[in-house]
């Protein structure tokens, strides 16, 4: 897509969103939903629907952990890293993903396939290890299901 | 004949395979030429049964439990009566049959969706009640059931409604906290994506009883289901007059959106969602003005965690008297424990306050899933206390767990076994707190990460550690604006404090 189509969708997705009380953050969700991440050039879009500064799009968005300015890879795997999953044999898993895929927290594979993160807690910890992969929900995710996630994403 | 079966559409369900079963499900059925409707109800909160096949029938409904796809043929083969996963009458299985329900009363029971089963199942009463009685009267009903807040501060609810229903202001709002964030917690999750209707109800009573008219419920990201469950419940609710212009039919008016978070644990502290909710950083808000006073957009409003207002439509339609009559001391009413971590039978479990520690975990939760002794139980979520076997006997209710230093919170329990280093989840405490802190005040900002190089002074053998880390807890416990900075000593203390063998065998294996 070029940068102009970019900009005149971006400009839609803010004017979908200006009526809502508070539209800052379903504005960026939106347009992160859309394109993966919040691409820099829609942030003095944004500052100037609202009629707020730049340092003030830029300073809520990073304030979130959900929000990125670069894309991630074409996959994401979400790693539980909260007590109840820690409890049930969480860090076997996680180290054996870093291992696998050979990636730190907030890291991509090389090929650019999968990117791990940590996630505090997904309301699954009565069948943890909890993942969430591409936004689906995983539990039980000992190292063979791990396994078998990143085949089946074909990493 | 039509076979009915049902399979939660709840995550932890489809986090089993629930989603693979139902598609094996179908696929077998329609090679057999058997009529099969399936109901995505919601769960049962027997997660360790997931995924959960149920089958209606004239006794009842029968169950099969941890049912994979590769299951399905023999269960048609077997006409769904006698086979390795059978655990029988699902109402019967005592983990079911001895909670009381109250809160949960249709989830598991119903489709979640349709509001047929909602009102058979005693749903909108208490929305007509309310109805039919002033603001006023509705608050004080609420504050007379003794309902505290579900979301771990446990402010009696009612007062806090009478706060908003004396304000004066042109628009006041009801916040709902769908934040959720403590680890061991899914109760909200589990009635939004299994009853969503009876958080919209609880919602509207609160919009009658103090005159808001507008709603939110702010969900977690992390709760992809929940946000899906609610949204579509929303729209069904306004069709049917459960939201909208005139409340079932009355002249009263009531509407809500679902605002979805961004991955932010402080977002769970009411000042700092109304921030999040108002678009701006998640910091949170010196207190007063309260949000009562000044909440959402400046204006009045309730906060309230999505168990408290899940609540009100039973309060509502059995009355104040009913509920209050359940629970323990000042802990009034019904609780849904979620017990989870390492445990043999982990879920949701509503019953009254009273039951013990441990017979919430050994005689409930059925002891470790490894099979070993249990070493500690961490109550209420990331900030609340480890508590040791020998405290076994204190009873689940507020002042109780406050009298040995701890916190219900929002009544999350994770078990952890003998393997267990505390000074490693110490450690994850502070850790924790340091990652998530909102930064607004220097005990919390600088103290948690001080926090993690101290405990790691400690596990390298520094005989001065750890009388640090006890000032630091102080300063923490004293210093900080909002319960993060403030009650992150809580794990980290009790783990000192009830297993000085984990913070002294670092000491040695140094030396
Ligand atoms: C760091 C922090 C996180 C919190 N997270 C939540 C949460 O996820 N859900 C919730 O209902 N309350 C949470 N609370 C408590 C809220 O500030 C507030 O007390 C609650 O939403 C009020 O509703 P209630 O009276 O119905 O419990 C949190 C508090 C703190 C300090
Ligand atoms: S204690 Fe921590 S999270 Fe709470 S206000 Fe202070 S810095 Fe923010
Ligand atoms: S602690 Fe991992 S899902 Fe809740």
């Amino acid at each position: 897509m070029s940068d102009t189509l970019h900009e005149e969708r971006i400009r839609d997705i803010i004017a979908k969103h200006l009526a809502l009380e508070g539209p800052m953050l379903p504005i960026l969700q939106a347009i992160q939903g859309e394109f993966g991440h919040v691409p820099q050039a829609a942030i003095p879009l944004i500052a100037e629907a609202l009629n707020i500064g730049r340092a003030e799009v830029h300073g809520t968005m990073s304030f979130y952990h959900d929000f990125r300015t670069e894309p991630a890879g074409r996959h994401v795997v979400k790693l539980c890293r909260a007590e109840a999953c820690q409890a049930s044999g969480g860090d076997r898993t996680a180290a054996h993903a870093m291992e696998t895929l050979g990636v730190d927290w907030h890291e991509t594979t090389k090929n650019g396939n999968v990117t791990l993160e940590p996630v505090f807690c997904l309301g699954l910890c009565a069948c943890g290890p909890a993942a969430m992969v591409d936004g689906k929900v995983v539990g039980l995710v000992t190292k063979k299901r791990f396994d078998q996630i990143i085949s089946e994403v074909g990493a | 004949m039509t076979l009915k079966i049902f399979i939660s559409r709840d995550a932890a369900a489809k986090a089993c395979g629930a989603e693979d079963v139902v598609a094996a499900v179908r696929a077998e059925a329609a090679k057999r030429g058997q009529d099969v409707t399936i109901v995505r109800n919601g769960s049962r909160g027997m997660v360790w049964l997931e995924p959960l096949l149920e089958v209606e029938t004239p006794k009842g409904r029968t169950g099969f439990g941890m049912v994979g796809a590769d299951d399905v043929g023999s269960l048609f083969d077997a006409k769904f009566g006698e086979h390795p996963k059978a655990v029988g009458l699902v109402e019967e299985i005592p983990f079911f049959k001895n909670q009381t329900r109250l809160t949960f009363a249709r989830c598991g029971r119903t489709d979640p969706l349709s509001m047929a089963d909602y009102e058979a199942g005693g749903g909108l009463a208490g929305l007509r009640r309310a109805l039919s009685m002033t603001g006023a009267d509705v608050v004080k009903e609420v504050t007379e059931s003794g309902l505290r807040g579900r979301g771990g501060a446990g402010f009696p609810t009612g007062i806090k409604w009478k706060t908003v229903h004396d304000a004066k202001a042109e628009q006041k709002y009801i916040v709902c906290n769908a934040d959720e964030g403590d680890s061991a917690t899914f109760a909200d999750r589990m009635i939004m994506e299994g009853d969503p209707f009876v958080l919209i109800e609880g919602m509207a009573i609160a919009g009658v009883a103090v005159g808001a008219t507008k709603g939110y419920v702010y969900i977690r990201s992390e709760y992809p289901d929940a946000i899906e469950v609610m949204g579509e419940a929303i729209t069904i609710a306004r069709k049917s007059g459960l939201l909208g212009a005139s409340l079932l039919g009355s002249d009263k008016s009531f509407d809500m959106e679902v605002r979805v978070g961004a991955g932010a644990y402080v977002c769970g502290e009411e000042t700092s969602l109304l921030n999040s909710l108002e678009g701006k950083r998640g910091v949170v808000r010196a207190k007063p003005p309260l949000p009562a006073l000044q909440g959402f957009m400046g204006r009045p409003t309730v906060v309230n965690n999505v168990i408290s207002l899940a609540t009100v439509p039973v309060i509502m339609e059995k009355g104040a008297a009913f509920y209050k009559d359940f629970g323990l001391g000042r802990s009034r009413g019904t609780i849904p424990i979620q017990i989870a971590g390492n445990v043999k039978f982990g879920g949701l479990y509503e019953t009254a306050f009273g039951l013990t520690l441990g017979e919430i975990v050994e005689t409930i939760g059925g002891g470790t899933f490894s099979g070993r002794p249990v070493k500690a139980v961490q109550v209420g979520g990331p900030l609340g206390a480890y508590f040791p076997p020998s405290l076994f006997d204190t009873p689940f209710g507020y002042e109780e767990f406050a009298a040995k230093d701890g916190l219900i919170g929002h009544a999350g329990l994770t078990v952890f076994d003998d393997r267990t280093d505390m000074l490693k989840m110490a450690r994850f405490a502070m850790e924790f707190c340091a990652i998530e802190s909102c930064g607004k005040c220097t005990p919390c900002r600088i103290g948690a990460v001080r926090g993690v190089e101290t405990v790691d002074r400690i596990a390298a053998g520094d005989p001065t550690a750890l009388p640090v880390l006890k000032d630091l807890c102080n300063t923490m416990k004293f210093g900080s604006l909002c319960a993060l900075g403030g009650f992150t000593p809580y794990p980290v203390m009790s783990a000192v404090t009830h297993f000085p063998n984990d913070f002294a065998r670092a000491k040695e294996a140094a030396e």
